[in-house]
């Protein structure tokens, strides 16, 4: 069996003004090429200005399971939103 | 490149900020344009940053916890706007060395409001009411702004900052509801905070060096007359809620405008904050290359950490 083609992660960005968001993946030899398969798989229907490709090992990502102690602790700091701050109903803010 | 290429891009370039499509960073554009959105984009940067001190002198001083952990959250906030906002301007092919090497060598400009010492705690609510309610007012107008990677950044720095506001507001509340000696401080904080904080909008739009070439661009959205008077507009009403007076004696609400008049800002002092010679400029600027400095030892730190993990793959590779 030969060797697995290598993983991309595809973004596309759908408009001027707004972030690339992750679409999917695919598996190309290279990036030009990846470039390519995305265009041809994802953007079929003009669903993109611009398309980023990135290979999947080439991201870290944190795991879900270590979530609590990741993101710990947010619960305990209800001032950082604005709703925290009972502002007077008469006072435009 | 040739020069027909270049009209053509130029003409591009133009059409498209004309019809409201945003600049993204791999797009051709006019060096000026480039060299103009680093300047504004940088400045914003190092105002976020420079603009953690006058509210940091108070954190150990907070009157009680609550006001001090919301203290930490609010100087936090902004360390992370800073961060947004370099990161943007780096898609510019700028390097984060070079922009804090123009701040330190005094080529950058921040916000001259942050030149001003924050004497009491009243100023901490001052300053998250009108300084931080004046960001919002300039903050707003550029979500709309040409360059995609800043309009975005403040979107995200738009959503965050609207406790920052709130919070100033409620201390200025709790004072001014308070003891005569806390309404005296109030007043006081009032009375400093409120002529630096229309400075913050620039010159009169024809006084303005960048503004008209910035418009066209759509770099900036409203003039810098515009988004004060919008400023004055909604603070007006907030201060008389407070029982608190503007130091102005030429406010006053024209019914024929619908909007408030108001007085002159002494030119002269701006003028001279700008330049460096306001009450805190070196002292932020020192403050600033002093932390720069002193933080080197956790980057030679992570340096050298990620140079130890680096080592045992290489020698692997060797190997193989």
């Amino acid at each position: 069996m030969s060797e697995p083609m290598p993983l991309f992660e595809v973004f596309v960005r759908s408009k001027r003004g707004l972030d690339h968001r992750h679409v999917g993946s695919l598996h190309a030899e290279d990036a030009q090429q990846a470039l390519e398969y995305a265009r041809d798989a994802y953007t079929r229907r003009g669903e993109g200005v611009s398309i980023w490709v990135v290979r999947s090992s080439d991201i870290v990502a944190s795991q879900e399971s270590d979530n609590a102690s990741f993101y710990d602790p947010q619960d305990d700091k209800p001032y950082r939103h604005a709703t925290f701050y009972r502002v007077p109903d008469d006072v435009n803010m | 490149m040739n020069v027909a290429d270049d009209a053509s891009n130029e003409a591009r370039f133009d059409a498209r900020v004309a019809a409201e499509e945003r600049v993204e960073p791999k797009d051709w554009m006019p060096d000026a344009y480039r060299r103009n959105v680093i300047r504004q984009m940088s400045q914003h940067a190092h105002s976020e940053v420079i603009g953690m001190q006058p509210e940091g002198n108070w954190i150990s001083r907070a009157p009680t916890l609550r006001r001090k952990a919301i203290l930490l959250a609010k100087v936090q906030d902004e360390a992370g706007h800073g961060l947004y906002l370099y990161s943007a301007t780096e898609t510019l092919g700028v390097t984060r060395e070079e922009l804090v090497d123009a701040l330190h060598a005094g080529r950058a400009k921040y916000a001259s409001i942050f030149n001003y010492p924050s004497l009491t705690w009243a100023d901490v609510g001052a300053i998250g009411w009108l300084v931080d309610g004046a960001a919002i007012v300039n903050q707003i107008s550029l979500q709309r702004t040409s360059y995609g990677p800043y309009a975005r950044a403040m979107v995200r720095i738009c959503k965050e900052e609207s406790f920052h506001m709130r919070q100033g507001f409620e201390i200025m509340l709790a004072l001014a509801r308070g003891s005569a000696a806390q309404r005296a401080m109030a007043q006081d904080a009032l009375n400093r905070w409120w002529w630096p904080t229309l400075m913050m909008f620039g010159p009169h739009d024809a006084e303005s060096a960048h503004s008209a070439q910035s418009m066209q661009w759509k770099l900036k959205r409203q003039s810098n007359d515009e988004l004060r008077q919008k400023f004055v507009d909604q603070t007006v009403p907030q201060a008389e809620y407070l029982g608190l007076a503007i130091p102005d004696r030429q406010l006053k609400w024209n019914a024929a405008t619908q909007h408030y008049d108001f007085g002159e800002i002494d030119w002269a002092e701006f003028k001279r904050v700008i330049a460096g010679d306001g009450p805190c400029n070196a002292e932020r600027l020192a403050h600033h290359a002093h932390a720069h400095e002193d933080g080197e030892w956790v980057r030679g730190a992570l340096r050298a950490y990620r140079a130890k993990h680096a080592r045992p793959a290489v020698q692997a590779e060797v190997n193989g």
